[in-house]
């Protein structure tokens, strides 16, 4: 079963009498378990295309299919049960919810899922420890540095065992070293869960380590290149 | 999680929290404090009204209330007392009177008053006499010569102790009654009219004065507790015969403090109001501050996967933790300054006049009802959830996306 299938999505943001089309008519899929990057300059549309195949945005045209399941016929409650067993999120910034520990921002998807609190908390222990911050359990974000912090983010979008990861520019307030260790975790967690990873990037970085790059342009697929 | 997430997030602005904080405890306090004093000035006006010879009941001939003279008086007293035996619960005093209309006089002045006949012993169980007499004696039954009058009618007069004072009326007969008394006890009142107004003699001396016999003006009833007065009353009436006899209750024989009763159940209610719009804009304008300030958190919630009632209910979990905090507080100072009065209470006397004029104890004690404070606290609790609930919906009526946005 595709991971992801976008039909004709189209999405137009309107300011006062402006309205500025961010997507035209996108046509793609994709694979269970890949590890997929959406390039394309400021604009171009590829943090658009993540909210909608999240379920944050709705397209104005189209269609969007998540594991089998048509995103325009469910109502907020519905896309956020979505998002609660599905979709794990990583963004570029504010990632993590400033009064809780590492901890329990991991823990609280789990939370929301119903999880038992004994099984939370092993689980969220064994996710934090992948990812390297082992014995960092209690400390808040404003106590942890932007790579831990995403690394946080990272292991909570992933704790729940989602059947896909959506990124968007995880990278970009990291210097080089730092967003390549978030990237080799990310890319391990997407071998050993076999979850779908879908980045939005401008990073080459982030390019290079991608199997496949969808570049974008004015709201266009103008490129699609499994390596 | 909620109560995790509330209890931390009230206090990631703690200046911000202290102040709506204080907003509360000064809502609180003011509706427990402000409340409980006119509680306390309704209680004493009616204490006092009922003390000042009204009673919880009285039983009068028909038409003594609309003319109250010798004429309408109830010469069966066996009748009467029998039926207050039958009706009246344990614990429940009652007295017999004659009350008409005198003029008292002495060498130099005279002055319209009401003459009270009372049985000593009986009156000082219902009514404020027995214990009211500041220099000489109370009466003793069966003295024929003695009066007490007021300390304000004394000076008025310009009399003293063992002085006489002459009361004239008319008797049963309709002729003109004139007795002098002397000066047995001087009494101090509440208020400077009721000094004033009455002066009392024995039943006896009053009824040899006014040929009425054995025959009464009124009987007075002190019930133990308040509150079953109407049933009892009407339990009366049924007991006496209809036409000859009307039973009445203190709510009646005082309208006007019944009045002054409901205009300050209108005060507590309307305050209890304006305090609480007051308070609740604050605790609307601080949750909104909070909550837009947090929007773009609000947005990763929803995209972790949190339903829109989820933020709604996170956001009322803070309010409720607000509130509670700012009702304790509130309740517990509210609390020890009401204590701290409930013996010496406020003293006005400086405005004894004034207060006087308003119909107003000289000094006020405050009056605590349980339904008072759990009604303030109910209304602070349930309206400050609700007004809490404009931001909350606001918040969740976003979109994830363009709570994201937010910085």
């Amino acid at each position: 079963m595709k991971s992801v299938e976008c039909r004709n999505v189209s999405k137009t943001y309107r300011q006062g009498r402006l309205e500025v089309p961010a997507l035209k008519e996108i046509n793609l899929s994709i694979e269970k378990g890949e590890f997929v990057a959406l390039a394309g300059p400021s604009g171009s549309g590829k943090t658009t295309l993540l909210n909608i195949i999240g379920g944050l945005d709705s397209a104005d045209a189209g269609q969007v299919v998540l594991d089998g399941k048509s995103l325009d016929e469910m109502n907020p409650s519905r896309l956020a049960d979505l998002r609660l067993y599905r979709v794990g999120f990583v963004f570029q910034a504010y990632n993590l919810i400033p009064v809780l520990s590492a901890i329990e921002n991991v823990e609280f998807v789990m939370l929301l899922q119903g999880v038992s609190s004994d099984e939370r908390r092993q689980r969220a222990k064994a996710i934090l420890d992948a990812v390297d911050l082992h014995g960092k359990y209690d400390r808040r974000p404003a106590e942890l540095s932007g790579g831990q912090q995403q690394r946080v983010a990272v292991a909570r979008a992933i704790v729940a065992n989602p059947s896909i990861v959506l990124a968007d520019e995880p990278t970009a307030n990291l210097d080089s070293s730092t967003g390549k260790g978030l990237l080799e975790i990310m890319k391990k967690m997407n071998e050993q869960k076999k979850a779908t990873f879908i980045f939005s990037t401008h990073d080459r970085m982030v390019m290079d380590y991608a199997r496949r790059l969808i570049q974008l342009r004015d709201g266009r697929v103008v490129d699609d290149q499994v390596k | 999680m909620y109560l995790q997430l509330g209890w931390r997030n009230i206090w990631r602005n703690p200046r911000r929290t202290m102040v709506i904080l204080l907003a509360i405890i000064i809502g609180v306090w003011s509706m427990l404090f402000l409340g409980a004093l006119m509680r306390g000035v309704s209680e004493q006006l009616i204490r006092n009204g009922i003390q000042t010879l009204t009673g919880h009941i009285q039983v009068h001939a028909r038409g003594y209330r609309d003319d109250p003279v010798v004429d309408h008086r109830m010469t069966d007293v066996q009748a009467v007392a029998a039926a207050l035996a039958d009706a009246l619960p344990p614990g429940a005093h009652w007295a017999t009177r004659v009350r008409v209309n005198t003029v008292a006089s002495n060498a130099r002045y005279s002055a319209g008053v009401t003459l009270v006949g009372i049985d000593p012993p009986r009156e000082a169980r219902i009514s404020f006499i027995g214990r009211a007499v500041c220099e000489g004696r109370y009466l003793e039954s069966g003295n024929e010569t003695g009066i007490l009058v007021g300390k304000a009618l004394m000076e008025e007069f310009e009399t003293q102790l063992g002085h006489k004072v002459v009361l004239m009326s008319q008797d049963s007969g309709g002729e003109i009654a004139s007795r002098a008394f002397r000066i047995a006890g001087i009494f101090r009142a509440e208020l400077e009219a009721t000094e004033k107004q009455y002066v009392f003699i024995s039943l006896s001396a009053a009824q040899k004065m006014l040929k009425l016999g054995p025959a009464i003006s009124e009987a007075a009833i002190l019930l133990p507790a308040q509150g079953e007065e109407g049933r009892l009353a009407a339990d009366l009436q049924s007991k006496l015969p209809q036409d000859a006899y009307e039973v009445q209750t203190w709510q009646e024989l005082l309208p006007l403090v019944t009045a002054v009763q409901r205009l300050y159940d209108g005060f507590i209610f309307l305050w209890f109001l304006v305090v609480f719009i007051a308070m609740g804009f604050g605790i609307v304008n601080t949750t909104l501050m909070a909550v837009f300030e947090r929007l773009r958190e609000f947005g990763l919630l929803r995209a972790l996967g949190m339903k829109p009632a989820g933020v709604i209910k996170a956001i009322l979990t803070e309010s409720f933790f607000l509130l509670v905090l700012g009702l304790l507080a509130g309740n517990i100072i509210g609390a020890a300054t009401i204590s701290a009065l409930a013996n010496t209470g406020i003293d006005l006397s400086f405005l004894a006049h004034g207060m006087e004029y308003a119909g107003l104890p000289r000094i006020i004690y405050p009056g605590v009802y349980a339904r008072d404070a759990v009604l303030a606290n109910l209304v602070v609790m349930v309206l400050g959830l609700l007004v809490s609930l404009y931001p909350a919906v606001k918040a969740a009526r976003f979109k994830p996306v363009e709570a994201l946005a937010h910085t």
